[in-house]
């Protein structure tokens, strides 16, 4: 096998050798008893599919339509977004943060790549990134203009570095013009960098013509 | 001037995490990925599986493997799960489950180290929604309330902490009680759980960045329209004025 993945050439030669790696390394770990591959693909499915950031667009979309939800999710964010079916490993204790027409909440971890799987699924490289984790802290509005956000002057930031086991959902603005839709239709908009605090929620001309004629 | 030989030398060498990135500069532009790309590999989903699944069999905790992972040496060439890789095969090699000539033969050599549970695929979905709470009791009262102004632990520790470099020595103010939780630095050096207070800690940008010469305005937020926060735990912070 290893012969194979060598007659890949060069530049497809270390993807196989860390192929090979992973592996031999699961194949150890099965022969010992350590694992269950079926478990792996279980994981990896359950990441791949079943949690990720639709699950969070859900829990904003209700927060703009619910006022008792939204209030839930200021006073116990666990509880409120577990009511949703959402909760468990890197979503133990959530905090949800708003933005406001004069604060913008971004989060990061400066330290390792805390993230809150529950409502956001894995996260995106950019995220684990030296970039990222370097500048967020320091840089808030350069990072913002990278994902081509430029926020209203006046308007504060908060940058939360997660280096506890808190983790943070931002409840991006509602944005105007979405008097029309309903739930899942807003939810359709909450893009998980919304999420994250590096974009805003925008309603692309057709949606807002859509719901409105609906 | 050599390096520390691995094994020999770790009872004498400082702790150094090459993790602690804050304000960190020279890691250039952010760069923005569609919302479906998680993986950019094929080995990439196997090595996130295979950690999750070696982290359910208790053989030690996520404090721990992140300071596996924070002080690998060559941490800062690899990419994230490169980094998780490299990790995992560290705390397993250190715990006589996983052997060096194992990784290279891609079979068993030596004996199963046992575990005390294996994670069946049949339990996944409720073992992932079931999580790893880390709210412990504490009989304790909280020593600050939010509103009080602190000051963040200025020197640095030789083990594992989740106080990150750029926010010690700061002035800040408790913004929320989080409750009382496992304390990572000791948890990380199988101390214990050692539960403590943890707080909000919010700072003003300046406060952070202004001692190294970083006027507000410049490539900084400054001039107070920008917050950075940290979650501490409470011996990390003094009281301050």
């Amino acid at each position: 096998m290893s012969q194979n993945a060598d007659e890949h050439g060069h530049e497809h030669s270390e993807l196989g050798e860390m192929d090979l790696r992973v592996r031999a390394l699961e194949t150890v770990l099965t022969q010992k008893g350590y694992i269950d591959p079926a478990a792996l693909d279980v994981l990896i499915d359950t990441y791949q599919t079943r949690i990720g950031p639709r699950n969070g667009a859900r829990v904003v979309a209700r927060s703009w339509v619910d006022p008792v939800f939204r209030d839930w999710l200021q006073t116990d964010a666990s509880a409120a977004i577990a009511s949703l079916g959402y909760s468990g490993r890197q979503g133990e204790h959530m905090i949800a943060v708003e933005n406001t027409p004069t604060l913008h909440n971004m989060v990061v971890c400066t330290l390792c790549s805390c993230y809150p799987w529950p409502v956001l699924g894995l996260p995106p490289t950019w995220y684990k990134s030296a970039a990222y984790r370097s500048r967020a802290v320091k840089d808030p509005r350069g990072v913002l203009a990278e994902f081509g956000v430029m926020l209203p002057a006046g308007t504060r930031t908060r940058v939360w570095d997660s280096t506890a086991e808190v983790r943070y959902l931002v409840i991006p603005q509602r944005p105007t013009g979405t008097e029309a839709l309903n739930e899942a239709q807003l939810a359709a908009l909450v893009s998980r960098d919304s999420m994250i605090g590096t974009a805003l929620v925008t309603v692309p001309t057709q949606v807002s013509v859509l719901g409105a004629a609906a | 001037m050599s390096d520390a030989t691995p094994g020999t030398m770790s009872q004498t060498t400082p702790y150094v995490t090459h993790a602690d990135l804050g304000g960190q500069p020279g890691h250039g532009a952010v760069l923005p990925e569609a919302e479906g790309e998680l993986f950019h590999a094929d080995w990439e989903p196997r090595v996130l599986a295979l950690t999750l699944a070696m982290g359910a069999t208790g053989s030690w905790n996520i404090d721990a493997s992140r300071a596996a992972r924070e002080t690998l040496a060559d941490y800062a060439h690899l990419d994230y799960y490169r980094i998780w890789l490299a990790g995992l095969e560290k705390l397993m090699l250190q715990r006589g489950q996983l052997y060096a000539d194992e990784i290279a033969a891609g079979r068993m050599l030596h004996a199963a180290v046992p575990v005390v549970r294996t994670l069946q695929a049949a339990n996944v979905t409720t073992a992932l929604a079931k999580g790893t709470p880390t709210e412990r009791p504490v009989s304790a009262p909280a020593r600050f309330a939010a509103g009080q102004w602190v000051r963040t632990r200025a020197d640095a520790v030789d083990h594992h902490t989740r106080l990150p470099g750029y926010a010690r020595g700061k002035r800040g103010r408790i913004e929320r009680v989080l409750g009382t939780h496992v304390f990572a630095d000791d948890h990380a050096q199988g101390l214990g759980e050692s539960p403590q207070w943890l707080y909000t800690v919010v700072f003003d940008a300046a406060e952070l960045w202004r001692a190294q010469g970083q006027q507000g305005g410049g490539d900084t937020d400054g001039g107070g329209i920008a917050d950075v926060s940290v979650d501490a735990w409470e011996s990390y912070l003094q009281h301050a004025e």
